[in-house]
């Protein structure tokens, strides 16, 4: 959990904050919390983080190697930090439900749908989202077998089917292309491009690179 | 999503503290259903209360009993070697369930507290008892197909949703639960309930109880088990019926049994007349198919899911013959 001088979060958006202001300041009960900073709230609870309904929260991040700090509402998803206020739009916004995997990126190296999990429970994770995957122009081996086992057509669900069959190699469990199937089974392909998309698991995992 | 306040209480006692002083705040762990369910507007809390930081996600023998603490992902105890080796049934469950993905972030508290998939519950514009107490049943005159055939009431016949309760209900697990009133047990097969006439209800928790963790005896199930699940789709779907199967198998005699079946009830259904019915017999195919007889008796179907009990008695009667290898 981060410590108050280690916090150099992006100041909230200004119209939004003075309105929350403003609230605040019409009930007298609430008048302490108005006046006082949260963050000096904040470490006056020790290591108990807190926001309230109209507030935003510092959150600090590791994404694709970086150190990020920003400022959300309590109800913005992963998902949604990341393409709305990161422009990291490689992730995909499919069902938002969980069902269809097209959000999935990796979290402390375990694959998750950051559609189904809140940006302020992410604190301090390390997130990979498929803009991370390459190494500066290479690609990396996953996305290379995409392309040469046309694992796609429309595209859209393609980081997510990239971002879980990497976890899938990395976990051991692409070990035969009924694994795979299994293994894979939380990345819906409306194209049906599933074939190509467990020849190009298979050719990685056979070609013994490291992913 | 709704606005909400969101705290990260550093203790236990915050916690429940947190929860049980207010009636709109609700706990938050993995969040795969809570989130899905306030994105749908079927559930508004004001307040999020995330435990994720408090230390409850070991996993490890006590004596010979298999403590798993609340916060265990499901993806670790699924492939943890303790209940690999000790009760594969679990983790077969488990397996069976969501996507890895899912199983990434989804506890093993928030997997016994996730919510029924009817879809009367999810579409806020139809009647539901359980969403909406006295607003009439949905599924009862609508279409009904994924319901229970055991133990519904004239108010929900919603079913539960989880696989890994299935076998935790098999496995005679016990809930380790704490709260305002300070610490107690619940044995599994009593910790969800039955609708009655509160189907708003699906478990036995009072206000600000938090499940701590689940504890499995030692039993002699590691090797004649079997989960079977039997869905609309190879994989990632929820069960039509599924089965926990785990058989004591010696000298060609069942010493004894454990059945219980998931997708036909309010709650992980324990097959006790089956069991009964099994243990002295030889694990034939014959003996299988009479303890599966037995076990539907009590079923009750409605309109679209009929199937459910034929489905049931040959689900029972392959998932007893792969736990055999007959």
């Amino acid at each position: 959990m981060p410590q108050e001088n280690d916090q150099q979060h992006y100041p909230p958006g200004k119209g939004k904050h003075e309105a929350r202001r403003d609230f605040l300041k019409q009930s007298s009960a609430v008048m302490a919390l108005a006046l006082t900073p949260p963050l000096v709230i904040k470490a006056a609870q020790h290591d108990e983080a807190i926001a309230g309904i109209f507030e935003k929260m510092p959150v600090s991040m590791e994404i694709n190697g970086k150190k990020v700090q920003v400022s959300v509402e309590p109800r913005v998803t992963l998902l949604d930090l990341l393409r709305e206020q990161l422009q990291l739009t490689g992730t995909k916004k499919g069902c938002d439900h969980g069902q269809c995997g097209a959000c999935t990126v990796h979290a402390d190296g375990r694959r998750i749908n950051s559609c189904l999990t809140l940006a302020v429970m992410q604190e301090g994770k390390k997130i990979t989202t498929i803009e991370g995957l390459a190494n500066g122009e290479e690609l990396h081996p996953v996305q290379e077998a995409f392309i040469k086992h046309d694992g796609f057509q429309c595209g859209y669900c393609t980081p997510g089917q990239i971002m879980s069959a990497v976890a899938c190699i990395r976990e051991g469990h692409a070990g035969s292309p009924e694994e795979i199937r299994e293994f894979m089974s939380g990345n819906i392909c409306r194209c049906g491009a599933y074939d190509n998309i467990v020849h190009a698991i298979m050719d990685v995992k056979q070609g013994g690179k490291t992913v | 999503m709704n606005q909400f306040s969101y705290v990260r209480p550093s203790s236990l006692k915050a916690a429940v503290d947190a929860v049980a002083k207010d009636n709109s705040a609700r706990f938050i762990a993995g969040g795969t259903n809570l989130l899905d369910l306030m994105k749908s507007g079927v559930v508004i809390p004001e307040k999020l209360v995330d435990i994720n930081r408090l230390p409850l996600k070991d996993i490890q023998l006590n004596g010979n009993t298999l403590h798993i603490g609340a916060l265990a992902l499901n993806s670790e105890l699924a492939a943890h070697e303790l209940v690999t080796t000790h009760h594969p049934l679990l983790a077969q469950a488990l397996l069976a369930g969501a996507s890895q993905q899912l199983r990434n972030m989804a506890t093993v508290g928030g997997n016994m507290m996730q919510r029924t998939r009817c879809t009367y519950f999810y579409d806020t514009t139809m009647p539901c008892n359980k969403r909406s107490p006295n607003s009439g049943c949905g599924a009862i005159g609508g279409i009904n197909r994924m319901h229970a055939i055991f133990g519904a009431s004239d108010s929900c016949i919603a079913v539960h949703p989880s696989d890994m309760c299935v076998a935790l209900a098999a496995l005679d697990a016990t809930v380790l639960v704490t709260g305002p009133k300070g610490n107690r047990r619940i044995p599994f097969t009593d910790f969800h309930r039955l609708p009655d006439n509160t189907p708003q209800l699906d478990n036995n928790l009072a206000k600000g109880e938090l499940i701590t963790a689940v504890e499995i005896p030692a039993n002699a199930y590691t090797k004649n088990v079997y989960y079977l699940k039997v869905r609309d789709r190879a994989s990632y779907a929820f069960a039509l019926v599924s089965v926990a199967a785990a058989l004591d198998i010696s000298n060609n005699m069942i010493r004894s049994a454990r059945l219980a079946m998931g997708g036909v009830a309010h709650k992980p259904w324990r097959l006790y007349e089956a069991e009964k019915a099994l243990a002295g017999k030889a694990p034939t195919e014959e003996n299988f198919r009479q303890a599966a007889a037995i076990a539907l008796q009590s079923a009750k179907t409605y309109q679209h899911n009929q199937f459910k009990t034929g489905l049931s008695v040959n689900s029972i009667q392959t998932a007893l013959l792969k736990a055999a290898s007959v």
